[in-house]
Order: C-alpha cells, then structure tokens, then sequence
C-alpha cells in the first residue's frame, strides 16, 4: 500500500481527478476559458502520449510526429469543405490516412537509426507541411476554416463545449489505457526490447523492422486521431500545426513528463501548455523565460518531472 | 566424420584493408564441444559475428545441419536453433532475468502480434523461463533487474537466455569472460552438463576450462584456422605453442 | 539561356551559403558529436549583428567585420555558459536543450530589436553588375558571395586536411577517446571547434542579409536544409558537405526558377502558383528520402565509430 501512495501515484490521481471534475469547476465559477484551454491541454496529451509509445517505449525519436496532427485535422477539414460533415465518415478517414502516411514514412524511415532516424521523420513532416500548403483549394497557407464541428447523429454534440471536453477526455483516458496494455502484451514487450538492446533481441529471434513498423503505425493512428479532435477544437486547421516546432513541442512535453512512463505525457503537456500560457500573461516575451528553463531541465532534471518525484521519494 | 551439425567452408571478411576472417574452414560435429582459442584480435568474435548472422562473410559459405545460412538473416538463424551468448555482456538491462528469458521463450512461440494480454502472465513461459534460470542457477534471482545482478550472475543468465531458445548449436562467446575462480568452476560444471544435450563451440581464453572440456580444438591467429584437432594434439603442436600457447603467452584463469 | 546562367549561379551562390552553414553543423556533430539546433539561431544573430553594426558605423565592411566578431563570441560564451555540459549525453537531450535555445533567441530578437525585420542595404560598390559573360552581368554583391564562400571553403580543407588542429579535428570525429588520450585539451579544442562553427552560420546570415532577409525565425527555416545536406553529404564529412550543399542549392533555385512555367502548362494559372512553391520546398526532403533509402549512412559517411 505504501508503494501505491508514492508521490507521484499521488500526483497522477490528483490530475485525474482534477481533469475530470473541471466542468463542475467551470460551470460554477463561469469560467469558459479555462475550459477550452484544458480542451487544447487533453489533445495534445493524446498527442504526447501517442509520441510516447515510439520515443518512450519503443526508443524510435520521431520528430515529425505533429505531422499526424495535420493529418487527421485536414481528413476533417477536406471532408467538410466538401460537405461531408459526419463524424461516422471524417474520424475514420483521418485514422486511415494517417496510419497509411505512418506505413509509407515507417517503411521507409525505419531503415536508418540515431539522428538519421530524427531527421528523416523530420523531413517527411515537412514535406507534408509543404503539401498542405500547396493545396490552394483548402486554403494553402492561410489555413481551412471549418464552419460547422463533425456531427455524430445526434449520439453527441461537438459545439457543446461540456461534451467536447468530456469526449476529448475519454479519447486521452482510453488511448492511455491502450498503451498500457499494448506496452504489457507480448508486442509491447518485443518493442521495448529493441528498444533496450536491439542485436540481443535479434540473436533471439526477433525481426526487428516490423515491429517497430506496427508500433510507428498504431502510434500515427493516435495522433490522428488528436488532429481531427484539435481540428474541431479551433474550427481551423492550417499547415502550421504540421511545422517542426510544433514536433519539437510535442518532443518536449513527453521528456518533460518523463520518457516510457505511462501518465509522464499527460503530466508534460499539462505543465507545458499551462506554463506557455501562464508565461504569456505575465510577458509578451515568456520565451525569455520558457527556453532557458527547458535548458535548466535538461541539465539538472532526468526523467523529467515524474523521474525527479521518483527520485524525490527515493532520497 | 559422418556429416556435421556445423560446416564452414574457407570463409572470408575484410574490413578495408584487414582481411579479419582468412579462408576459414570448420568442422563441428552434432554433441561435440569444439573450442575455437586464440589471441586477441585472432578473429574469433567476427567468425561467431558470421555465424550468428550480424555480419556477412565477402565469400564462403556456412551450413547447419546440411542447410546453407550463410546469407539467413540473423533472426532467422535462432530459429533454425542456432543461440549465442556475447562476448560482451548483452542483455536487457532494464528488464528482470525472468522477463529476459521469456522474451526469448516467447520469440520461439510463434508470433508477437498479440496486443492486449499481458506477456508476464503467460504462464507457460514463464515456465520454460524459470526452468531455464534453475539450470543455471539463478532461479532465486529471477525477479531481480538484470542492472542489479553481479557480473558472474549476468553471464549465467547469457546462457540462460541462450538456452531458452531450445537451440541444436550453441555458441559461446567467452562466457567466462571476468569471472572469479569459484563462478568459473561453476560454469565449467555447468557446461559439463549441458553438452551432454545441446552441441557447443566455445570461445574462451581460459585455457584450464578449455582443456577440461573440449572434444576438439581449433587454434585462430590473425584470422586464419592454423590446427585443429584433439586438445592433446593441439597442445603438442609447435606452431600453436609458439603463436598461442608459448611462454610469453601463458594465459591462465582470470581473477 | 541567360536566365539559365543566372539561375545556375544563383544556385551556385544558394549553395555556397548553405554550404558555409552546414560545414559548421556537421564539424559540431561530426566531433562533438552535438545536435545543435541553435545553429540557425547563430545564423540569425549573425545577420542582425550585421544590420545593427553597418547602421552604426555606417561602413558596409567593418560593420560585417564586428557582427562576425560578435557572432563568433556570442558562440563561444553559449557553448561555455550551456552547451558544453551536454556532451555525451543522449541526442534527445541537444535537441530540447537546443531547442530551448531556439525559443530564447527568437524572443530575444523580438525584444532587442522588435518584431518587424531589418535591412541590410548594399555600399554603391557592391551593386555595380559585373559583366562575367559577352552580354551576361551578374551582381557584383552575388559573385562576392561566392568568392568568398570559396575561399572560406578552401581555407577550411586546408585547415582540416593540412594542419595540426585539422588532424586532430578529423581524428576526434572518428575516436573521441583516443584524442583525450593523446592529452590535448578536449574542452579548449570542443570550444574552439563550436566557435568556428557559430562564426560560419554567422557568416552565412550576415552575407545573404543584403539580399534575401533578416527577421525572427530565419534560422528555423533554413536550418532544416543544413540537417538535410549534411545527412544527404554523410555526417562529419565536409567534403561530403559541400557536395551536397552545391546540389541542393542549385535544385532548389533551379525548381523554383522552372517549376512554375512547368507546372502552369499542366495545371491551372492559380493552382500552379500555389503548387509550385510548394513543390519546389518538396524536392530537397524528396531528394533527401531517396539518398537515406539507399544510403542510409549519407553518400561520404565519416569513420565508423
């Protein structure tokens, strides 16, 4: 019992918790901002967590994963400017193509190691970054509007920002749990192994290359999912959601949270997003202040913030 | 001999301009335990590199039990019952002992593509894995992180993985490799035992274990087989002495 | 056909550029085995220097002068305070660490010198047209640029092929431990290496600010070239650089020059404008995909460690 209660068990209920009572908390004080703003926080832990999977457990660094953002928010967004409003329709096409975008750059990627791995990944961000601005139809660089959120038949409604934040939730918790029994199963076992010693595992039996390939597929699919959520969260989708900042944030909230955790991602881009946005308020400049902290975390803090309260209990 | 488990025939590898593996011919029969000595750099890790599958030769060709794998990749070659331990330790230091031997267990259980049940509960390799950590001696230790375990007890546990693959030839490269004098012995009563079940090629510069258990002997300087043969004929031999096994080169126990 | 010229050189010149930035990336890599993201960041600093100094002291040469004195130093004072107590750890680690620095330096900028550009304008004798060819001029400022790339080129192969420092740089990249071994000091060496690398990008930005731009974030962009050359040229390898970088830069400038005409015969007037910029970004990361499927380790990897 005294395990269960570490800190950062303790932690992670609170923010379970907190995350799931903050309607109660917003509808009482009328505080809609800070119900969006948690909104934008959930997706992109959707995001991180998915990252998570390859970075954390499967060792893969990708950083063109925001690439599944723009992905999954453009299925959503083509859809609509064509009429197509359903959710029933536009939620599967995003998880299609960005599982097959994730097959085709994978198989390819997958070849190369260290930081040929990252800046490849890299590159196949960008070029989709360049395509979606290239598409003049949906609005190329100045971005697509969506003018009306996908439509469920009624099950549930997207413009209501309750239920939309409650579904993002449910989408956060439930790809978490995915991952949990993913990383657990012999598959998740297979990953990690290469992860820790890839000629071992080989010398095992093991092929390598398709394993990681199922894993960067399963993880792009995810993500999509976050960018048809995050396309119906601002009613836009653009190519710069795609740009490699946006990976690198994605990169700095899993690290941050702690690598190969299961909740380190959530946790991240929690502390992440709110720090950009408490810094934002207080300075138009919070970047001054944001980038030598990442330096400062870096240095000083392994396993980001779950590893440091690991750490903390420990000592 | 009537046909062997293992066949290698004039092998060759070049890194550049060094040729690390010369023309190399060998002989391993099934239930033998073949010594591979020599000095440092002779070549022996590459030539078990070969077998194995992490590097390709340039020419020559490698047959187990009649069948070519010169060219099989190196995950397939496990399967085919074909197992290794490293020279240098390599082992999933993030996992337990158990969960090592298991993963190798599992790779021999058909496929992984399982998403949802949790791996640690299957109870049938947990099993075998346990099975194979008695046999070596670390079944008490089964639970223990592989970073946690002293030297000696991470390279039983190299043969542990090893053997949970249920391999036909094992190859072990320097298994006592850092080993104190009563873990020694132990390994060396623990490769007794073991050849009795699986054909063994052992590479290994303690020249007491290799004398005590080795059918045949092969001798590898600067990359080339210079005898081969019975350990009485291989300790008579003059060229082996002066290359190998002469004064300035008495190598003993480690530790 | 003038046009082709033009453009040829054009590229030449874009390539000699990316050249200058990725031979700095790629010796950081190649010896300190450091991602440094902030390169670009460098790259930035070294244009603003240059805008803010030419302003002050009114004179185009010494103004660049002092901005690559200030972007070398600025270098060496970032690898002192931060960087150096990175090395050896993992990559992921340069690259939030860099990428930290990244986001500092933007909003640095933004704070010094406000959000909006600068201009860096030309003396009168760097724009006189030079006539290099019967009926062909080509800017005075543009074959400066790629003069002086070269020699800068030249004078890095004759420092890492020729001299001591040069030797020791080509063995720290292909055996770190080997170089400490020998007792030379590794920090002086790695500081002075990082140094030479920010005095490149800085190079890089001052020299193409007169023509193509100087604002917040010029470094995000072009950096991403730099990592595609140096992993197309093989990291650690200037030669490897070098070639890459001249390819680059003359796909790019030849794409963007041709596509567009290309493109228009085939498609739709408004479909073609806003495809053909983005086609031509395309071609490098293309060009980049199909040198890693076949060449995973780049066309003139280093040593294997």
């Amino acid at each position: 019992m005294k395990e269960l209660l570490d800190a950062r068990n303790v932690i992670v209920a609170l923010v379970v918790a907190g995350l799931l009572l903050l309607p109660l908390y917003t509808s009482i004080t009328g505080n809609i901002f800070v119900l969006t703003l948690f909104t934008r926080i959930v997706i992109f832990a959707l995001a991180a967590a998915s990252l998570n999977l390859i970075m954390g457990y499967g060792g893969m660094m990708s950083f063109g994963h925001a690439a599944y953002l723009g992905i999954g928010g453009y299925a959503v967004g083509i859809l609509a400017a064509e009429g197509i409003g359903s959710g029933f329709i536009q939620w599967p096409v995003a998880l299609a193509a960005s599982a097959l975008f994730a097959l085709v750059v994978g198989a390819l990627s997958l070849r190369t190691r260290g930081v040929y791995f990252i800046m490849i990944t890299l590159a196949f961000a960008q070029m989709a970054y360049y395509i979606a601005s290239g598409l003049a139809r949906y609005g190329g660089d100045d971005g697509l509007t969506i003018y009306k959120r996908s439509t469920f038949d009624g099950l549930i409604n997207l413009s209501s920002r309750v239920q939309f934040y409650y579904l993002c939730l449910a989408c956060l918790f439930g790809g978490i749990y995915l991952i949990w029994r993913i990383v657990n199963s012999r598959f998740g076992m297979v990953v990690q192994g290469l992860r820790s010693n890839e000629a071992r595992m080989q010398a095992i039996g093991f092929p390598a290359s398709r394993y990681r390939l199922v894993c960067f597929v399963i993880a792009g699919t995810m993500c999509g999912l976050a960018g048809a959520l995050l396309a119906n969260n601002t009613d836009f989708v653009s190519p710069a959601v795609m740009y490699w900042t946006r990976s690198g944030d994605l990169m700095v909230m899993v690290i941050l949270g702690g690598m190969g955790s299961l909740f380190g991602p959530m946790i991240g881009a929690i502390v992440y997003l709110l720090l950009e946005e408490l810094l934002s308020q207080v300075t138009e400049y919070w970047a001054l202040i944001m980038g030598p902290l990442l330096l400062l975390i870096v240095l000083f803090g392994h396993g980001g913030i779950l590893g440091l309260l690991g750490r903390l209990r420990r000592g | 001999m009537a046909d062997p488990l293992l066949r290698v025939e004039n092998l060759v590898l070049r890194f550049g301009g060094i040729v690390a593996t010369d023309n190399v011919s060998l002989d391993v029969a099934g239930g033998e335990l073949h010594a591979v000595i020599g000095p440092n750099g002779a070549g022996k890790t590459t030539l078990i590199s070969q077998l194995t599958g992490q590097l390709l030769p340039h020419s020559g060709t490698i047959r187990l039990a009649g069948a070519d794998i010169t060219r099989v990749p190196a995950y397939r070659r496990s399967a085919l019952g074909l197992a290794r331990s490293f020279q240098i330790t390599s082992l999933l230091l993030d996992f337990t002992a158990i969960d090592n031997v298991a993963l190798a267990a599992q790779a021999h259980d058909g496929h992984s593509f399982y998403f949802w049940s949790n791996a640690r509960k299957e109870r049938h390799l947990r099993r075998t894995a346990l099975a194979a950590l008695d046999r070596v001696g670390l079944g008490h230790r089964a639970d223990v992180l592989v970073s946690r375990l002293s030297h000696g007890e991470q390279r039983e546990l190299e043969l542990a993985v090893a053997l949970a693959t249920k391999p036909q030839l094992l190859l072990l490269d320097e298994p006592m490799a850092g080993l104190g004098s009563t873990e020694s012995a132990r390994m060396v009563k623990l490769l007794q035992e073991l050849r009795r079940e699986v054909t063994i090629v052992l590479v290994e510069h303690d020249m007491d274990a290799v004398f005590a258990l080795a059918d045949r002997i092969s001798v590898m300087v600067y990359g080339r087989v210079i005898a081969s043969g019975a350990p009485a004929a291989i300790r008579q031999n003059e060229e082996v002495r002066r290359a190998y096994l002469g004064d300035q080169h008495a190598v003993t126990r480690h530790g | 056909m003038l046009l082709v010229v033009e453009q040829f050189l054009n590229g030449l010149q874009f390539g000699l550029l990316l050249f200058l930035l990725a031979a700095g990336l790629t010796l950081v890599f190649g010896i300190m085995d450091f991602v440094n993201l902030a390169h670009g960041s460098l790259y930035m600093m070294g244009a603003y220097f240059a805008a803010t100094f030419v302003a002050w002291t009114g004179n185009f040469v010494i103004g660049v002068m002092l901005a690559l004195g200030a972007t070398l130093l600025l270098g060496i004072v970032v690898e002192f305070v931060a960087l150096r107590h990175l090395y050896g750890r993992d990559h992921l680690d340069h690259v939030l660490a860099t990428f930290g620095l990244i986001l500092f330096f933007n909003d640095a900028v933004r704070l010094i010198w406000g959000p909006a550009g600068l201009a860096l304008p030309l003396p009168a004798w760097l724009t006189v047209p030079i006539q290099i060819m019967p009926g062909v001029f080509y800017p005075s400022y543009r074959l400066a640029i790629i003069v002086v790339s070269l020699l800068v080129a030249a004078f890095l192969y004759v420092v890492v092929m020729r001299s001591r420092l040069g030797m020791l740089i080509r063995a720290g990249a292909s055996n770190r431990e080997m170089i400490g071994a020998l007792g030379i000091n590794i920090k002086l060496l790695y500081t002075l290496v990082f140094g030479l690398g920010a005095a490149l990008a800085g190079l890089a930005g001052l020299m193409q600010a007169p023509i193509l731009t100087v604002q917040i974030g010029m470094g995000e962009n072009i950096l991403i070239l730099a990592f595609v050359i140096i992993v197309i040229g093989g990291i650690g390898s200037i030669r490897g650089a070098f070639l890459a970088a001249i390819f680059v830069g003359l796909i790019d400038t030849l794409g963007r020059a041709f596509l567009p005409d290309l493109l228009r015969q085939m498609l739709s007037s408004t479909a073609a404008s806003t495809a053909a910029p983005a086609l031509s970004s395309m071609l490098i990361y293309l060009l980049m995909a199909i040198v890693l499927v076949l060449r995973p380790e780049g066309l003139f990897p280093a040593n294997r460690r």
